[in-house]
């Protein structure tokens, strides 16, 4: 049996700034990032849409330490955000200063854009991932 | 299938320390030779092994250690395997033990763990660190495991609205407690009081954790015997009864949405192992939870019901987790102090919890008086949660 959505055509969606999910014909649930199955019921009957990439953030970290060959990016933050169709996805903030970033933050709206992980010695292929502006 | 209780017979700890001088191999075998000599046998006794071991291959360049050990200590080509659940490793490793030896597979089980995470630098140690977030959909932003916490951190503060300065002294008050136990540990990492404005003044790591809201890198070995009940009474007056144990899974953080700041996987796995031992969490005289970083207690301690949801940072700041106190937590200094050597980890906690129910920690200035009833609770990643319930009849 094989993904609806694999990663690799997930990356490559992100990288044209579609992100793409996964629709229940069974329960109506929206699952993004894709899976095997449903996020809620598990089944295996599931239509690919395109999500909207908007939504508004819930959480947010700044980071000082790198993980190792990441050193140029640090500061940089992670947020996770409540897409307005329901599921979170996680990414980066953009659009300002790291170090300025607060619990104000949370709370506020954003669309998503992409940015391109190129990969080190543990991980084979290059993967897009979402990083998010204020709307 | 009729199961047949289980305990824990003895048990070996390492020193928990930074860079230390031997391989995990060695390590390894030192706690478990401990464990074996203390629970009265000798290594031809012990027909299976449970192993404990993250990163060997990173930090060791080895892989498959649990076979090297078997052959090390004389257990000469006994079945031997090895277990990864990221920080939960040792707890897994426990629980499969446990229900081996009740199903009457085994009758005496060795289950030791190890992890020499101050081989790595910082870098590679943050890197191999993050392999317990998705590789696809969580690393390639930038996840790092503390920044997993610190964003359930800010998710907490807003979610329960406790402003974060004040949730922020209440996790500086946790470190504090974990440190003021430690320094009366002799296997501790670190044995030195802190005090909160310490705590507060500490480097950044990713926003709001500082330096000493996180647990170090720590190199260390754990082991415990575990036996079925008939046996266990002919080795030890002082068996500890594996009365409960409980394991669950998750999907990567966002994916956790409608659960959060609460972790789903803890509130399943530690009601089975309530249920198992037929106690709730106000029957519970000690606790060793996973304190992997201050707020991951506060967490921790309401989701296995020591308190309401929201609240949990009250126990720290009334001294409830102190001895005489409501709940004593992490009276062996918990991850933070004591260290946290990932495979080693949910083993050194089970033996701390068997010294304390033997009462075997009043030199130490740090036993519970009159403790019956333990709690282990153990993470792993995004997660993994395992518990375990351990009692003296």
């Amino acid at each position: 049996m094989k993904y609806k959505i694999d990663f690799r055509t997930y990356s490559n969606a992100l990288k044209k700034n579609q992100l793409l999910g996964l629709k229940c014909s069974s329960c109506g649930c929206i699952t993004c990032p894709p899976k095997m199955v449903c996020q809620e019921c598990a089944s295996t009957e599931q239509e690919i849409i395109e999500l909207s990439g908007q939504g508004k953030i819930t959480t947010f970290t700044t980071t000082y330490v790198a993980s190792l060959g990441r050193e140029a990016e640090v500061p940089y933050t992670l947020v996770m955000v409540a897409l307005d169709e329901g599921p979170w996805i996680s990414g980066n903030l953009i659009d300002m200063d790291p170090a300025k970033i607060t619990m104000d933050v949370i709370g506020r709206r954003v669309t998503m854009g992409h940015k391109v992980f190129h990969g080190d010695l543990y991980s084979s292929d290059e993967a897009a991932y979402p990083v998010f502006s204020f709307s | 299938m009729k199961l047949r209780r289980v305990a824990v017979i003895g048990g070996g700890h390492t020193p928990f320390v930074t860079h230390s001088p031997n391989t995990s191999l060695e390590l390894l075998a030192e706690a478990s030779m401990d464990a074996i000599v203390n629970s009265n046998i000798s290594p031809k006794d012990i027909q299976a092994i449970n192993c404990g071991n993250v990163l060997g291959d990173f930090t060791d360049g080895q892989g498959m250690i649990q076979s090297y050990l078997a052959n090390d200590i004389g257990c000469n080509n006994v079945p031997a395997t090895r277990f990864e659940g990221a920080c939960a490793t040792g707890t897994i490793a426990v629980r499969d033990a446990a229900m081996l030896v009740a199903a009457g597979v085994y009758d005496i089980m060795l289950v030791c763990g190890v992890e020499k995470a101050t081989a790595m630098d910082t870098a590679l140690a943050t890197r191999t660190f993050a392999m317990f977030s998705d590789s696809r959909y969580e690393n390639p932003a930038g996840f790092t495991f503390p920044a997993v916490f610190a964003m359930l951190c800010h998710l907490y503060s807003s979610h329960y609205d406790i402003p974060l300065e004040k949730l922020k002294e209440q996790m500086a008050q946790v470190s504090v407690q974990s440190h003021f136990y430690g320094a009366k540990n002799p296997n501790a990492q670190f044995q030195k009081e802190l005090t909160t404005e310490k705590v507060l003044a500490g480097p950044m790591v990713t926003t709001p954790l500082q330096l000493m809201d996180c647990c170090p890198f720590t190199d260390g070995a754990a082991a415990v015997v575990i036996a079925s009940e008939d046996v266990a009474k002919k080795l030890t007056d002082k068996p500890v009864y594996i009365a409960g144990t409980g394991q669950a899974s998750s999907g990567h953080l966002a994916s956790q949405y409608k659960y959060l700041p609460r972790i789903r996987a803890r509130e399943i796995s530690v009601k089975q192992a309530y249920k198992m031992a037929g106690i709730g969490p106000e029957d519970v005289d000690i606790c060793e939870l996973h304190d992997c970083f201050s707020i991951a207690s506060i967490i921790a301690a309401e989701s296995l019901g020591f308190a309401e949801f929201g609240t949990a940072g009250q126990l720290w700041e009334k001294g409830d987790t102190r001895i005489g106190g409501k709940i004593p937590i992490n009276i062996s200094g918990g991850l933070k102090s004591k260290g946290h050597p990932l495979g080693a980890t949910g083993i050194s906690q089970v033996y701390e919890v068997t010294k304390q129910l033997r009462g075997e920690l009043t030199d130490q200035g740090r036993q519970v008086d009159g403790a019956k009833v333990g709690l282990v609770d153990t993470l792993g990643g995004d997660g993994i949660i395992v518990n375990l319930v351990l009692k003296r009849d």
